[in-house]
């Protein structure tokens, strides 16, 4: 398998590359289109992060001096984090990533307040994280009201209002979307729980970086972030806590975090986190202008040269770097092995590669229909993607679905050959 | 996650397409299920002389519809009919567990061709040993 040994722009990977070159590791070039799984750590952060993996290892909880340096660390890249939040340094804690912090926002919150109500609103179509935390919650005792989304992702904020009851205690509903890229109505949102006094919680992953966020004029009063989708590394998150909110804790054990998520602190991801977040909100319109120009371009490819596709999610709501598009007649994870074998790495949300047979909960909230959301691929360009990648793909995806195609048996049914049928 | 002999098949599929006027025909799965399987035969002398398919489907999906024709080709009907998916899960050098129903539906396909013919032919059908585990009625539930 490929690896990323030509990892464009990115001078680590080609440092690593010259390695793997002298190894078994193919040439290939890779054009990498799941920015949306994860992404690669840029230079910058991993040299930020490299000096707390050895000079600077002291644990911040310890007394002398090389522990002191990871104490300020730490609090330096809180600073980092809660600026491009629009929040203060104190509101923010450090965590393991996306799905620690969405379980902490949620039970956290459920537990605290229980006392309160017992109702918890969300959509159906937040991540796993969000999703099955609060089924969990359910088995405990909670109801739960999943709000269903428009044929283009969108929660209609009159929904949420009619769904509040005397017991709701929480609102979750996702900033963009996974897997279709649909931005939603955050602030408007966020504006009725803050009517209703309920709290509002956002999963932020997919977001940060590519939407300016300002946590106040937003109405959030939590926020999940996770490092890796933005240039930062794995295994390292956060979540601002509004001041005032009413939150048991979630990891239970020593001090850290003011007292509110035990564990010794991950002080090269947390130096890392606060570093990529940094780079990724500085020039947040123009490098997003970019990508959104390189992904109009390979939409409007897709859908002039190959017939029978079509966008999911909104046309003008949703991620720069978000291109869902299915095709009819094939499905996804054949498309994606095809496009693996020419370098080009994406995702979809076809049953055959999630574990179960049923498509994503995605593609079937916003309508598709099942065999539609079989054949969903998803592309998510990043900092690194140029023009030539874009040409590239619209020079190899239309050959793959012409070749799927022509030995899918729904595709003579249909008798929509066209000139597509290419032997 | 798949053998090489799984993507050998999968990117290289042998006996991909149509048999005109075919002596059975066998389609099995719902694309609901996001997988279906239309087998295409020729026999001559109670022997399978040619087999063609049509799928639309996983990697693995593919692979097995293009390695469960090429184990049938050449095999009378009777040693055609047990040729059991385990025979191409094997054949393929082994599916990820949630891939096993690819090749479930690639036997159910050689036995619906095999039928198809035995039914044109005026001969009673022969009796699926392991029924329906794919092939859905009126409202499909996709299961492994």
């Amino acid at each position: 398998m490929n690896t990323l040994p030509d990892y464009k722009n990115i001078m680590v990977h080609l440092t690593y590359s010259k390695s793997l070159r002298k190894g078994t590791m193919t040439e290939k070039r890779i054009i990498y289109l799941d920015h949306a799984a994860t992404t690669p750590v840029k230079p910058a952060v991993l040299d930020a992060m490299r000096p707390y993996f050895t000079d600077h290892f002291g644990n911040p909880s310890s007394i002398y001096s090389i522990a002191r340096e990871s104490k300020k660390a730490i609090e330096t890249a809180r600073a980092q984090v809660a600026k491009a939040l629009g929040a203060a340094p104190d509101e923010i804690y450090f965590t393991s990533g996306g799905s620690e912090s969405d379980n902490w926002a949620i039970k956290g919150i459920a537990f605290a307040n229980r006392k309160k109500g017992n109702h918890i609103i969300t959509s159906a179509i937040e991540h796993h994280a969000v999703l099955h935390t609060c089924q969990f919650l359910e088995k405990e005792g909670f109801s739960v009201t999943y709000l269903p989304v428009d044929s283009s992702g969108l929660v209609d904020p009159q929904e949420l209002e009619k769904a509040i009851t005397d017991k709701t205690i929480l609102i979750s509903i996702m900033y963009a979307n996974n897997e279709i890229g649909t931005i939603e109505p955050v602030a408007e949102l966020g504006a009725i729980a803050k009517k209703h006094k309920i709290y509002f919680h956002t999963d932020a992953v997919q977001a940060i970086g590519n939407v300016p966020i300002d946590v106040k004029t937003q109405n959030i009063d939590l926020l999940s972030l996770s490092a890796h989708k933005f240039y930062g590394p794995k295994g390292c998150g956060a979540l601002y806590i509004r001041k005032g909110v009413k939150i048991d804790n979630l990891i239970h054990g020593g001090g850290q975090e003011n007292r509110r998520r035990a564990g010794t602190e991950n002080i090269a991801g947390i130096v890392g986190l606060g570093t990529a977040i940094e780079l990724a909100t500085a020039d947040i319109g123009g490098h997003n202008a970019r990508i959104a120009v390189l992904r109009d371009r390979l939409l409007k490819g897709i859908l002039d040269t190959i017939p029978n596709s079509r966008l999911n999610g909104h046309p003008e709501k949703r991620l720069p770097g978000n291109l869902n598009i299915s095709f009819e007649f094939i499905e996804g994870e054949s498309m994606l092995l095809w496009l693996d074998d020419e370098g080009i790495c994406g995702s979809t949300g076809s049953a055959c590669t999630s574990g179960s047979l049923e498509p994503s909960h995605v593609m079937l909230a916003i309508g598709l229909p099942h065999e539609i959301a079989h054949g969903s691929l998803r592309l998510t360009l990043g900092d690194a993607n140029t023009e030539q990648d874009v040409d590239r793909v619209l020079d190899v995806l239309p050959k793959v679905v012409a070749k799927l195609r022509d030995m899918s048996p729904l595709y003579h049914k249909s008798g929509k050959e066209g000139g597509c049928n290419v032997q | 996650m798949y053998s090489d002999k799984v993507m050998d098949h999968f990117k290289n599929p042998r006996n991909v397409g149509e048999i005109e006027n075919p002596d059975g025909v066998g389609e099995v799965g719902n694309p609901v299920c996001g997988d279906i399987m239309k087998i295409f035969i020729t026999v001559k002398d109670n022997i399978i002389t040619d087999a063609k398919f049509k799928t639309f489907g996983c990697g693995a999906a593919i692979a097995s519809s293009s390695m469960a024709t090429e184990l049938v080709k050449g095999k009378t009907l009777e040693e055609a009919w047990e040729v059991s998916n385990k025979a191409v899960a094997e054949a393929l050098e082994g599916l990820p567990p949630i891939k096993m129903h690819c090749s479930v539906l690639a036997e159910e396909g050689i036995h619906k061709a095999i039928n198809d013919y035995r039914k044109k032919q005026g001969l009673p059908e022969w009796e699926e040993k392991h029924p329906h585990s794919h092939d859905h009625g009126e409202e499909p539930v996709c299961e492994h």
